[in-house]
Order: structure tokens, then C-alpha cells, then sequence
């Protein structure tokens, strides 16, 4: 196995890992669930270039359809995929600003997202948090955060939140590998260690924190540092959906059954630079992106087993990915339908008690405009 | 009626919070075993268990970022500072995510936490532990800040502030903790947003919060007995929300303000104030607004010089006797 995945691409056969397929969280998927997997992954990948089409196209008078940063997920869809696939009820997810991925995986409407994306009212935050604040807490996703490690904090207090209700249940969170080097990264471990919290810390591990490769940003192995927390830990390859899920499957048992954390290293790749504003041509090769398309491509990885299991066929594949351009294309129209929020609406939702002014009880001035 | 100092007062409102809602926990730094840095959870552990009453590590980004969590998925965390001197190693944490969760969810996600812990000068501990972040944490739309001044207000407002369900910080003084007054034996509640007209006059205005309160009452005992010049002073009790109301109908009354508060001038809360109170009642003003502060520098540590430093009696006097020349 490559210590750095990202500047070292090993030339693997397009198929699934080995004998992941066979571990039982996968040998007990229906062939529907399977197909939904794969769906999964496609509506993701689908989503992310209508986007990027979107993002570096106008919109009708001539203006930015959206604004901002907008990190695209492409290339890393198994892992929201594979993690979000084994989520039950008392299992929560939190994320850091590549977030796109994990909200189509846990459920929400593509739609919503679009919407959100292009600053209309009809977004999953009404436009107010843009492409690195996605929220859905009755799906079980906290967001979407914009400081890179700032949300793995809040994800142990949700672990602490699940352990303190009594609930069996986990908290995911995910953060890239340049969070790592973040102190309160290492705060969040220590917590989760010392108060036996049910925190998995995904490291979705892509090589690059923004520019600057693991080998220029990170001493040592990413998740061999839980062990100085007394911590488990382990490493997987995010190409393979099977492999995230069967990884992910063994410490969410613990988690849940023994209220213990751990940290998980997912070696992943991705296709577009940081953020679409990257120029992604001063720090890794087309050649390196290339060959782990060529090799490594998660959804390519993905169908070939599921034709070699006999689940889908090219062409059912082929349809799959038609209703999912088809569904990144409605949700763009949709998007561009849709309202902007209004001047009034930008004081709404700062305080739940402004937003609920029958059941107020403190007095006084809230705005000073 | 009886007779609390203000740090036995805190801890009444924790201890019936605790005692009324199972969601609420108490967590920071030695607040358990140790009894509370300040002595203010004496007794907590002890009487709810080490679920409700939890010793953090020493990590504040971390323990304060682990509640905001928490509160998320509806636990009530009061989280202690040791200092709110410390707000600085989880500046993020407080003013990213507790600040900003609601807003950026589109209204969607709720974060009921309360910090609270000491913020002031006076002690000696030179600049590292003597912030009063009151006007920086007000500055972020989202948080309500609390600075209670008196045993009663503190008990009264602490239990308000945990049964809200927006971010509240609460802010103490370790120089008032000794401080005693008279706290009714029945339950409670002061409203946020509130101020309370601590002594009524005729003459002066002062617009003050938290320590200074109790010095300008000094101050106001002196003016009337030595000047023969009557003082009305307000205490804001919370920042954020404010009670701007109390204020200009006491300016109205008095024509003219002298703002005071533990905090440098530059962006302080007071600055807020008078620009508040020359746009809102101008024509009643029969003088500039005067403002005392803390003189502008990182806190000496030298004693008898930081006392000089902050807010005093004669110095508030002084500068209301300025006002009325």
C-alpha cells in the first residue's frame, strides 16, 4: 500500500478490492440497496459538474449563478456514500466545507442544495449558508463548516449528546487531511478518548490540504496519532464503497456497543482542485489526476462489480446515470426559478427567540439597525 | 429574604436548574472535584453526580466546541470558564459555530448553551487573565450577553439565561463574588434585556454594568452628600440584549450621561451607548456624553496602579463633576 496515495498513484485493476464485497455488511445488501448505492455515487458526481457548469457559467442577466467558494466532491463519492449508507437512527454526521457529497447521501434534496447554492430562498439554509453550509439536523447531518477542523468539536459533543441521552448511537466526523494539524482536532481526540465518546473521526484523505501535499503538511501517519489517545484506528482505500462501508462497519460496532471512539483514515482522491477558484496546475500533475480516474474511479470501480455480480448491466448504468444527469439538470432549472431572499428576510433566523416572538421572554433591543 | 454573596447565588441557580431539568449539565475546569476555581460549584458534584457535573481537561476550544454540540441535539450545557479570559483559545468555537449555527442552518439548528465565568479586572493578574470580551462577544448578532452586578441579579438572571435557547454568555467578577446582598428564598426569574434602576436621581445620569455599578453607587453616595447633586444610576444588566428604553428615559429625565464601564474605550460597549443616546434623545441632552473606562493599555499588574487603572469611585466622581461644571 502507498503511504501517499496522492503522488504515488499505484496502477490497480478497475474492480473492486478484493474480498470486501464478501464482508457480511456487504454480503447482506439486497441488490436494490446495491443499485442504491451506486446511485448514490452518480447523483453525487452528477450534482457536482452541474454545478461547476453552473458556478463558471451566467445566469440570465449576466451575473454569477453562484457565489462564493464552491469544493467540489468528485472522486471522493464513496465515502459519503459508504459512511452515510450505515447510518441508523441515533447515528450523526458532521462535516467540514466539501459538503455536498454527504448531504446527498444522508437524503436531502438535490433541489434544496442547488437552490442553496445559488442564493435563493428555496435553498436547504433559505440562502443564507451557501455551498459550505449544508444542513439537515432531522436527517442526522449538523453541516457543512467552513473553518477547516472547527466541526469536529461540535461532533464529539454530539457523541456526548448521543451518550448523555442514553441513545445507541455514533457521531461521524469527517474532516479532510489538513485538518489534522488543527489544535482543536487534537482537543476533540482527547475529549473523545477520556470520556469513552461513540466519535468516529473520518479522515477523508485526498493528499492535498488545499495546495500543499501531505508530505509538505503532515508529520508522520495521519491515523496512527489516535494511538497516542489510546485510541483505535485504522486505514482504508475510499475507491471502493465496499471497503469504506466494511471498514467504517467494524468501528461503528464499537462505537455504538461500547461507546469508543476511533479514528479512520479513508485515502481518497479528488478530481477538481481545492475549489473551483484553484488553478490546480501549481502543485500536482494532469497526469497524476488522470491516473486515478484511469485506475481508481469510484464509480467505475463500483459498476464493474455490480456487472461482474450481475446487479446492473451497461446499460442499466447507462439509465442510472441518465436519471441523474437528468435530476442535476432539474435542480439547476429549479435553482434558477427560484427567488432570491429578500432585504427583510437577513434578520430572520439569527435568534430563535426573534423568530418566535410570542414566546419571548427577554426584553430589550436584539438588532441595532 | 436572605442574605447570598454572589458567588452562593450563581450557585443556586445551577443547583435549581440542575435540579429542574435533566437536559442542563455543568462542565469546565475543575469544576468538579477541585469545587470550582472560585468556589462557585461547591458542592454540585456531590449533589448531582459526575454526569451532571463534569471536569473538562484543560481545553477550552475543545470543551466549549464539544457543548455547542451537545446543545445542538438538545442537551443544556453551562459551561464554566475558569477565566472568560480563556474565550481567546476558543474564539471559533464561540463566535463561528455558537454564534452562527442558527443563521447558517436557515433557522434550522437551535444552540441553547450558557458560558459563563468571570471577566474583570482588580485582581492582580496582569493582562493575560484581566479581558472583559463583553463588547466583542455583543459585536456578533446571534449571542445575548449578561453582565449581572448584585447577588440578586445574578441568581435571577443565570436561570434565565439557561432556560433560553440561544447562545448566552454570562459574565462574572471575581471581586463581586464575596459580595453580598439579598436574594429572595422563593424562585425567581429576571428577564435578559432588562436593565434596573439601581438608585433614582435627578441631576446625572450613569449608564454603567457589572462592577462599576456597585463603585458608582459609591460615587453617587458621595456626590449627594459632598456636591449636593442627586444620581440616578442604570445598570444595563445585559449588553445583548439591551434595554436602550430604561436608558433615554432616564436621560430624558436627567439631560445628562456619564457612561462607565471596565472595558478600554475603543469600540467598547459604551461607544455603542452614546451613539445610541445622541441618536435617540438629543434635544434632551444638555451636555457632551462623558464616558469613563479603563485607562487604554494591557492591565498593569502593579496593585495599586491597576486599581487606578480601572473604574473607581473618585475617579467616576471626578469625571461627574466634569460633567456638571
Amino acid at each position: 500500500m502507498s503511504k501517499k496515495p496522492s503522488a504515488t498513484i499505484e496502477q490497480k485493476p478497475t474492480a473492486s478490492n478484493t474480498s470486501h464485497g464478501q464482508a457480511p455488511i456487504n454480503a447482506a445488501l439486497t441488490q436494490a440497496q446495491k443499485i442504491e448505492l451506486f446511485s448514490q455515487m452518480v447523483r453525487i458526481r452528477r450534482f457536482e459538474e452541474r454545478s461547476h457548469r453552473a458556478y463558471t457559467g451566467k445566469n440570465a442577466a449576466g451575473g454569477a449563478n453562484i457565489g462564493g467558494f464552491l469544493h467540489l466532491y468528485n472522486g471522493q463519492e464513496a465515502i459519503a456514500v459508504g459512511c452515510c449508507s450505515l447510518m441508523g437512527k441515533h447515528d450523526h454526521v458532521i462535516t467540514a466545507y466539501r459538503d455536498h457529497g454527504h448531504a446527498i447521501a444522508v437524503g436531502m434534496d438535490t433541489k434544496a442544495l442547488m437552490a442553496e447554492l445559488y442564493g435563493k430562498v428555496t435553498g436547504c439554509s433559505k440562502g443564507k449558508g451557501g455551498s459550505m453550509h449544508f444542513f439537515s439536523p432531522e436527517r442526522n447531518y449538523w453541516g457543512g463548516h467552513g473553518i477547516v477542523g472547527g466541526q469536529i468539536p461540535l461532533g464529539v459533543g454530539l457523541a456526548y449528546g448521543v451518550k448523555y441521552k442514553g441513545h445507541k448511537g455514533s457521531a461521524m466526523a469527517f474532516m479532510g487531511d489538513g485538518a489534522v494539524n488543527q489544535g482543536a482536532v487534537h482537543e476533540a481526540y482527547n475529549l473523545a478518548a477520556l470520556w469513552n465518546l461513540p466519535c468516529i473521526f473520518v479522515i477523508e484523505n485526498n493528499g492535498y490540504s488545499m495546495g500543499t501535499s501531505q508530505a509538505r503538511s503532515s508529520a508522520g501517519d495521519l491515523a496512527k496519532r489516535a494511538e497516542g489517545y489510546g485510541m483505535a484506528w485504522g486505514v482504508c482505500e475510499g475507491h471502493d464503497v465496499y471497503e469504506v462501508r466494511a471498514t467504517m462497519d467494524k468501528f461503528l460496532k464499537i462505537a455504538r456497543e461500547e461507546c469508543k471512539p476511533a479514528v479512520v483514515e479513508i485515502r481518497t482522491y479528488r478530481y477538481r482542485g481545492h475549489s473551483v477558484a484553484d488553478p490546480d496546475n501549481t502543485y500536482r500533475t494532469k497526469t497524476e489526476i488522470e491516473d486515478y480516474r484511469r485506475t481508481k474511479d469510484p464509480i467505475q470501480v463500483f459498476q464493474t462489480a455490480l456487472i461482474a455480480e450481475g446487479v446492473l448491466t451497461t446499460e442499466s448504468a447507462e439509465k442510472i446515470d441518465e436519471a441523474a444527469r437528468a435530476e442535476a439538470e432539474a435542480a439547476a432549472d429549479f435553482a434558477d426559478a427560484s427567488p432570491y431572499p429578500t432585504p427583510e428576510d437577513i434578520q430572520k433566523d439569527v435568534y430563535w427567540e426573534s423568530d418566535n416572538p410570542d414566546q419571548r421572554t427577554s426584553q430589550g433591543r436584539l438588532f441595532f439597525n | 429574604m436572605s442574605q447570598l454573596t454572589y458567588r452562593e447565588a450563581v450557585r443556586h441557580a445551577l443547583a435549581e436548574e440542575l435540579t429542574r431539568d435533566p437536559n442542563v449539565v455543568v462542565m469546565g475546569e475543575e469544576v468538579g472535584q477541585f469545587q470550582g476555581a472560585y468556589k462557585v460549584t461547591q458542592g454540585l458534584l456531590e449533589k448531582f453526580g459526575p454526569k451532571r457535573v463534569a471536569d473538562t481537561p484543560i481545553s477550552e476550544a475543545g470543551f466549549i466546541g464539544m457543548g455547542i454540540g451537545a446543545s445542538m441535539l438538545g442537551v443544556r450545557p453551562v459551561m464554566e470558564l475558569m477565566f472568560w479570559s480563556f474565550y481567546s483559545v476558543a474564539f471559533d468555537q464561540i463566535l463561528n459555530n455558537a454564534a452562527n449555527v442558527r443563521y447558517m442552518s436557515g433557522g434550522q439548528i437551535n444552540c441553547p448553551i450558557v458560558i459563563r465565568g468571570p471577566a474583570n479586572g482588580g485582581t492582580n493578574v496582569g493582562a493575560t487573565h484581566s479581558h472583559t470580551p463583553e463588547n466583542i462577544l455583543a459585536a456578533h448578532p446571534g449571542v445575548k450577553v449578561v453582565v449581572p452586578s448584585t447577588p440578586y441579579d445574578a441568581k435571577g438572571l443565570l436561570k434565565s439565561a439557561i432556560r433560553d435557547n440561544d447562545p448566552v454568555f454570562f459574565l462574572e467578577n471575581t471581586v463581586l463574588y464575596g459580595e453580598k446582598g439579598e436574594v429572595p428564598d422563593e424562585e425567581y426569574l429576571i428577564p435578559l434585556g432588562k436593565a434596573d434602576v439601581k438608585r433614582e436621581g435627578k441631576d446625572l445620569t450613569i449608564v454603567t454594568y457589572g462592577r462599576p455599578v456597585i463603585q458608582s453607587l459609591v460615587a453617587a453616595e458621595l456626590l449627594a452628600k459632598e456636591h449636593d447633586i442627586s444620581v440616578e444610576v442604570v445598570d444595563l444588566r445585559t449588553i445583548r440584549p439591551l434595554d436602550i428604553d430604561t436608558v433615554l428615559a432616564s436621560v430624558r429625565k436627567t439631560h445628562r450621561v456619564l457612561v462607565v464601564e471596565e472595558q478600554k474605550p475603543f469600540c467598547g460597549v459604551g461607544a455603542q451607548l452614546t451613539y445610541m443616546i445622541q441618536a435617540e434623545a438629543f434635544d434632551d441632552l444638555d451636555a457632551p456624553i462623558g464616558r469613563l473606562c479603563t485607562i487604554d493599555a494591557p492591565a498593569i499588574y502593579s496593585p495599586p496602579v491597576e486599581a487606578e487603572q480601572l473604574p473607581n469611585p473618585q475617579r467616576i466622581l471626578k469625571a461627574a463633576l466634569a460633567l456638571l461644571d
